[in-house]
């Protein structure tokens, strides 16, 4: 009563304000492309062909997209109870690191039937260490969980440089990596996996992982909607002083909920580490983490939403790429700042067109009120 | 029902006609006309969302009619913002007043409205303006006072010569009484009168009736977004004005009968409570609660009751003393937690709806089962049972009349009172032991109020121990056997409620004997 607003339909929510601010983007990206002298359209075709157009392209998005399903269910698990986890990259960083010790570790004794799962559940366990101290900072000491989960990233940052440059760097080598992993330490490639299958496809990145990634979602769905676990979860998201009066401890949903979403940004590290470059590097997280954050915000927290925001991510890396090859003028850094405008207006100014819209609805709602009024 | 009678002799100071304003789909007022005659008292009742604040609204510019004129004595006025409405000498005092805490009572009278750029030349001048207000208006007020240090009622006083003290002519109040004692509340309406002795019109909003026939003139009865009758004060009854308002005719007495006590179900001994600021919330309290009996608490709010209610229900752990519950036993060492709380037996309505007893973005199905949704009754293995969730809430909808019997509905997208119906018929529905219920109709429309009492009137009879707290004394005196008295932490009275009148508790919510000598020096 004391707003004029309405709320909006939920298609509109869910579908048209993401349609609304990508157009945007597209837009002043646009501008952007047609001040430095290219023609926009020739250059979205060449983006989108690049993501989509071959089965190598694809490859490449789906490979993109599954670093940021994880990261993007990382960052909406910890939103659905109120906390904003900036340290996906992190995590997600750490987490790799976990596969990359079981794999050094068993490369040589284990199959790879063992090590998946060994790998699986170290790159999980190392996220959520990750995850574990700015947790119990923000649930039992009050310190906030934004500024804690910035400064573990660059913990991890700098931790990684010191253990790839003292540790686990190959004697004798110049550059910071790994050994490389047996075969046995190797997530199949899809190529590999349709190939067995008799469906030909060009070569990509895109592995195993991406499956593991769709389990994971809809594991992520049943957990927050379909549990006591989920229940309590939003609960403290919504009213922690409600969530405080039904017995649920905060603290604890705050532990736990840490705990999962750093575990699900570590898969990351997966699908890197043990799917793509089979050792340990400096960066193979590479900004996945920070664009969860996009994802998430995009995909509305829900793992449809971030199913399909993350390959949309995906061809924006994948094409992007494409376009830095395909027209010289734009170069890399050009690419970014597409990047850059996608994330920022369906991002950070996710809601800003809600109130117009708003506004609009609530003016066709009051048109359709006073006409059937009259009638 | 539009003809209203006054004597064409008499001015009006608002008269406003056909005044519409939609918010979207939803129409808050439709087509309104109210004349209010200068200097007399006007009241206007309605329940919870019949549209009365958002008339006042517009009257004082927080919005904008859609349709319709403002004529402020006899002259057609635009009111585009609240500078318009206290130009045309409108003043308003706010249910939630809005002063500065840490500012003194003559910096808020001023603020905003300094007569230039340095502060002493305004100081000097709102003082002698003010002093002059509160001569003859009769508002004493301590001007060097800082707000924080001064009670409830003096700080509504200084709202109201904050709104004289900008020129007004026209005051409306909004739920003046809600934080008031009855005490309070009679000194206010004094005042009232004679401000309209000195030709201000008054317009106040409230859902006590029993104020509305006390203190006004005339009465306009809102409902659903109409004006549905303009009376004369003496004309009128509190029956035939509740049942203008809710539509229909409504039964205001109870089925009660007197309880039959029976063992001891909440026993507190020397209870108390030091907050984590070191301030004393509790102190040394001592009751006892019996099956089949209702122990009310009173009290101005902030005196402790919510404490002892948190404290009771296991959100939080007391520092003192010894409380058993149901066969449970709660000391500072052994503590104790709401889900175990809960699992002796022990149902808790809370104050606060929205903040604890449901959880607005929920549906009404999630909603019902807060504090039960561990249960298996609503569990397997892993995953919920959705649909014994929704049929357990549509049991309680049908139970408790709650409307709409939507189980996929938005909790949020109900009415207060139906809000408050499901949450009663969750705690109620398990057939408690121990029932503790804080602010039962808080904000609850009339209809509803009386089944509310009903219910709970019941559940005593059923055997339950039920330990009320209301801000409300009538609610208090129709409904609790016995009447425990609140003041800063302590039991300061205990009275049986076919003793109990509004006098008496005010006196004791004031804790009267220190007060009253305060106030001597005051006056």
């Amino acid at each position: 009563m004391s707003s004029t607003k309405q709320p909006l339909p939920a298609w509109a929510d869910i579908l048209l304000i993401p349609l609304i601010n990508l157009c945007i983007a597209f837009a002043v990206s646009s501008m952007i492309i047609y001040l430095i002298g290219e023609n926009p359209l020739e250059a979205f075709k060449v983006m989108i062909e690049g993501a989509f157009g071959t089965s190598e392209g694809l490859g490449y998005t789906l490979y993109y997209a599954t670093n940021f399903i994880f990261t993007g269910l990382a960052v909406a698990i910890a939103f659905h109870a109120m906390l904003f986890n900036i340290g996906g990259e992190g995590q997600a960083y750490i987490g790799g690191l976990g596969v990359a010790i079981v794999l050094l570790a068993l490369d040589q004794t284990l199959p790879f039937w063992a090590l998946f799962p060994l790998a699986l559940i170290a790159g999980m366990l190392f996220g959520a260490a990750w995850a574990a101290i700015p947790a119990y900072l923000q649930a039992y000491r009050g310190s906030h969980i934004v500024i804690t989960t910035i400064m573990f990233n660059f913990i991890a940052a700098n931790l990684m440089v010191y253990l790839l440059v003292n540790i686990f760097i190959v004697p004798g080598s110049m550059t910071p990596e790994s050994r490389v992993f047996s075969e046995a330490a190797q997530l199949p490639f899809m190529h590999e996996i349709l190939g067995w299958l008799g469906i030909t496809i060009s070569e990509s990145p895109l592995n195993l992982s991406f499956i593991v990634a769709i389990v994971v979602s809809i594991l992520f769905w049943i957990y927050v909607w379909h549990t006591r676990w989920g229940y309590a979860l939003r609960a403290v998201g919504f009213s922690e002083s409600a969530a405080t009066y039904a017995g649920i401890d905060p603290k604890k949903i705050i532990m736990v909920t840490m705990l999962i979403s750093g575990g699900l940004a570590g898969l990351a590290g997966l699908n890197e580490v043990m799917g793509v470059q089979h050792k340990l590097m400096l960066d193979f997280v590479a900004g996945y983490g920070f664009t969860g954050i996009a994802v998430a915000l995009m995909g509305r927290n829900h793992p449809v939403g971030i199913i399909l925001s993350s390959i949309l991510f995906g061809a924006l890396f994948q094409g992007g790429a494409e376009l830095a090859f395909e027209m010289p003028s734009i170069s890399k850094e050009m690419v970014f700042v597409i990047q850059g405008l996608i994330i920022l207006f369906s991002g950070a100014l996710a809601y800003m067109s809600k109130p117009w819209l708003e506004k609009l609805f609530s003016l066709f709602a009051s048109k359709k009120h006073s006409e059937t009024e009259v009638d | 029902m539009r003809m209203q009678d006054h004597s064409p002799s008499i001015p009006l100071a608002i008269d406003l006609r056909g005044i519409s304003k939609s918010f979207g789909a939803v129409q808050a007022n439709k087509d309104i006309d109210l004349r209010v005659p200068a200097g007399t008292i006007h009241g206007i009742v309605g329940e919870n969302g019949a549209g009365k604040s958002t008339l006042m609204s517009i009257l004082y510019g927080f919005y904008e009619a859609d349709s319709g004129e403002i004529y402020i004595n006899g002259k057609l006025t635009q009111i585009r913002n609240s500078t318009d409405a206290i130009a045309a000498g409108i003043g308003m005092v706010h249910q939630h007043f809005m002063l500065v805490e840490n500012f003194t009572v003559l910096e808020n009278i001023m603020l905003g409205a300094e007569s230039g750029a340095l502060l002493s030349g305004s100081i000097a001048d709102a003082s002698t303006e003010v002093m002059r207000l509160e001569e003859a208006f009769g508002l004493q007020v301590d001007l060097q006072a800082r707000i924080d240090e001064i009670p409830v009622g003096q700080q509504q006083r200084v709202e109201t010569i904050k709104a004289l003290y900008r020129g007004a002519r026209i005051l409306i109040l909004d739920e003046p009484t809600g934080v008031l004692t009855p005490q309070e509340a009679d000194q206010l309406f004094e005042i009232l009168r004679s401000l309209r002795e000195q030709g201000v019109t008054v317009i106040i909003i409230t859902h006590k009736l029993r104020e509305i026939m006390d203190l006004t003139d005339n009465v306009s009865v809102m409902r659903q977004g109409q004006m549905v009758a303009h009376v004369k004060t003496s004309d009128t009854s509190k029956e035939a004005l509740a049942e203008l308002m809710v539509g229909r005719k409504i039964r205001m007495d109870l089925d009660k009968t007197p309880a039959i006590p029976k063992e001891t179900r909440i026993e507190i001994k020397d209870l108390g409570l030091v907050d984590a600021q070191k301030i004393r919330r509790l102190d040394a309290l001592s009751f006892e609660v019996h099956a089949g009996e209702i122990v009310g608490i009173a009290g101005v709010s902030g005196n402790g009751q919510s404490e002892l209610l948190e404290i009771l229900s296991g959100m939080r752990s007391c520092s003192e003393g010894e409380i058993r519950i149901n066969g449970l036993t709660i000391t500072p060492q052994q503590t104790s937690d709401p889900e175990e709380i809960r699992h002796a037996g022990i149902a808790h309505v809370p104050e606060d709806r929205l903040k604890r007893g449901l959880i607005p973005r929920f549906s009404a199905s999630e909603s019902s089962i807060l504090g039960y949704h561990n249960s298996p009754d609503y569990n397997g293995t892993i995953l919920t049972k959705a649909a014994a969730i929704k049929n357990h809430c549509l049991h309680l909808m049908q139970r408790f009349d709650v409307r709409p019997a939507d189980p996929d509905l938005k909790s949020a997208n109900f009415s207060g009172g139906n809000q408050q119906k499901l949450i009663l018929a969750r705690e109620m529905d398990p057939q408690p032991k121990v029932l503790l219920i804080g602010q039962p109709t808080r904000g609850v429309d009339i209809g509803a109020i009386a089944f509310i009492h009903q219910q709970i009137i019941s559940m005593r009879d059923q055997g339950s121990a039920v330990l009320l707290v209301s801000g409300e004394l009538d609610e208090l005196i129709s409904l609790a056997d016995r009447i425990l008295v609140m003041f800063d932490g302590r039991i300061v009275g205990e009275v049986q409620a076919e003793e109990a009148d509004e006098r008496t508790l005010g006196l004791m919510m004031a804790n009267a004997h220190s007060t009253e000598e305060k106030e001597a020096t005051h006056v």
